[in-house]
């Protein structure tokens, strides 16, 4: 069984199977994908621009990501939610589409680099203030990466 | 250019709302109850501001480009109405703000009449990006025979339908 085959099988799901038979399921889902990317988009760049010395200057980089977390993971959740049956309905197209493969690339490497490498450096407070700004802009980057090459994945084909 | 335009708008979507919405869910008492609500308003809202100009000029492009299909879109009669609805929320909001010292400033959670303000912008932004998705679908266009009350709404003419 190759990736084009579980791909397949995929599109091929029940869930796949009723968003491809609605008008108007994919639209519904889709805005609720949107709106789950405004409340992530505000968790990732409250941080991102504190660790660039922007916003809540005030408050400490830990203080304003541990505030973030639980509105980072309500907006993660709700993207999954939504953009997995989201692709389960056009998998055969998402297999053919450059901005679906750079996006989940993408998409897997900030995630790791979200929980394995930028929250362990922010909680050690030995961490350079340099390397601090740098993954703010890398977070940054990786994210609007990911919006981006989503939103791209409609115009491609 | 069509698409890269409708992408900042919906990258400028991210940082519009989203920072908006960080601002709310202080206001609702929900996240950040430690940081001082003007700390919010004075750091994260000129974001918001940022944010807003890019997407109400992006916004504009699109319109340019489709102008008369997006008149005439219910859906895009819909977004106008709650921007406007949202807009007077946020200017009674800020009024009150202004107007007396806040002495919630730094409560966990803010009196009633906050939170309602902060839900009210919640929920109608939320309807607004509703909207704003569905205008790219034609269901109620009126190139084809739509039910009256869309007619109405849409300001459907005669000879805007195909045979």
């Amino acid at each position: 069984m190759n990736l084009y085959d579980i791909f397949d099988y995929l599109e091929r799901s029940p869930i796949g199977e009723a968003i491809r038979n609605s008008h108007w399921l994919f639209p519904v889902i889709e805005a609720f994908h949107l709106i789950g990317l405004v409340v992530l988009g505000g968790a990732v760049l409250v941080v991102d621009l504190r660790l660039l010395g922007l916003g809540l200057t005030r408050q400490t980089i830990s203080r304003v990501t541990n505030a973030a977390k639980p509105v980072l993971l309500v907006g993660i959740a709700m993207m999954f939610g939504t953009g997995i049956p989201l692709a389960l309905s056009e998998m055969i197209k998402l297999y053919y589409n450059r901005s679906f493969w750079i996006k989940v690339t993408t998409l897997a490497i900030v995630l790791i680099f979200t929980f394995a490498v930028k929250h362990p450096l922010i909680r050690n407070e030995n961490t350079n203030r340099f390397v601090l700004f740098f993954i703010g802009l890398a977070s940054m980057g990786m994210w609007f990466t990911v919006a981006g090459a989503g939103r791209w994945i409609g115009f491609s084909s | 250019m069509y698409p890269i335009v409708e992408s900042t708008h919906v990258l400028s979507l991210m940082v519009f709302v989203g920072t908006l919405f960080i601002v709310d869910f202080r206001l609702l008492g929900i996240a950040f109850k430690n940081v001082p609500i003007s700390e919010l308003t004075s750091r994260i809202l000129p974001w918001t501001t940022f944010g807003f100009v890019v997407i109400v000029s992006t916004g504009l492009m699109l319109f340019y480009a489709i102008p008369i299909r997006t008149y005439h879109s219910i859906w895009f009669r819909f977004k106008v109405v709650l921007i406007v609805a949202s807009g007077i929320n946020a200017w009674l909001f800020h009024r009150k703000m202004t107007k007396k010292p806040v002495v919630w400033n730094n409560d966990p959670v803010p009196p009633l009449h906050v939170r309602l303000s902060a839900a009210i912008s919640v929920l109608v932004w939320s309807g607004v990006i509703i909207c704003g998705r569905m205008i790219a679908y034609n269901w109620f266009d009126c190139d084809k025979q739509q039910p009256g009350w869309v007619q109405f709404l849409a300001e459907c003419r005669a000879e805007d339908l195909i045979h």
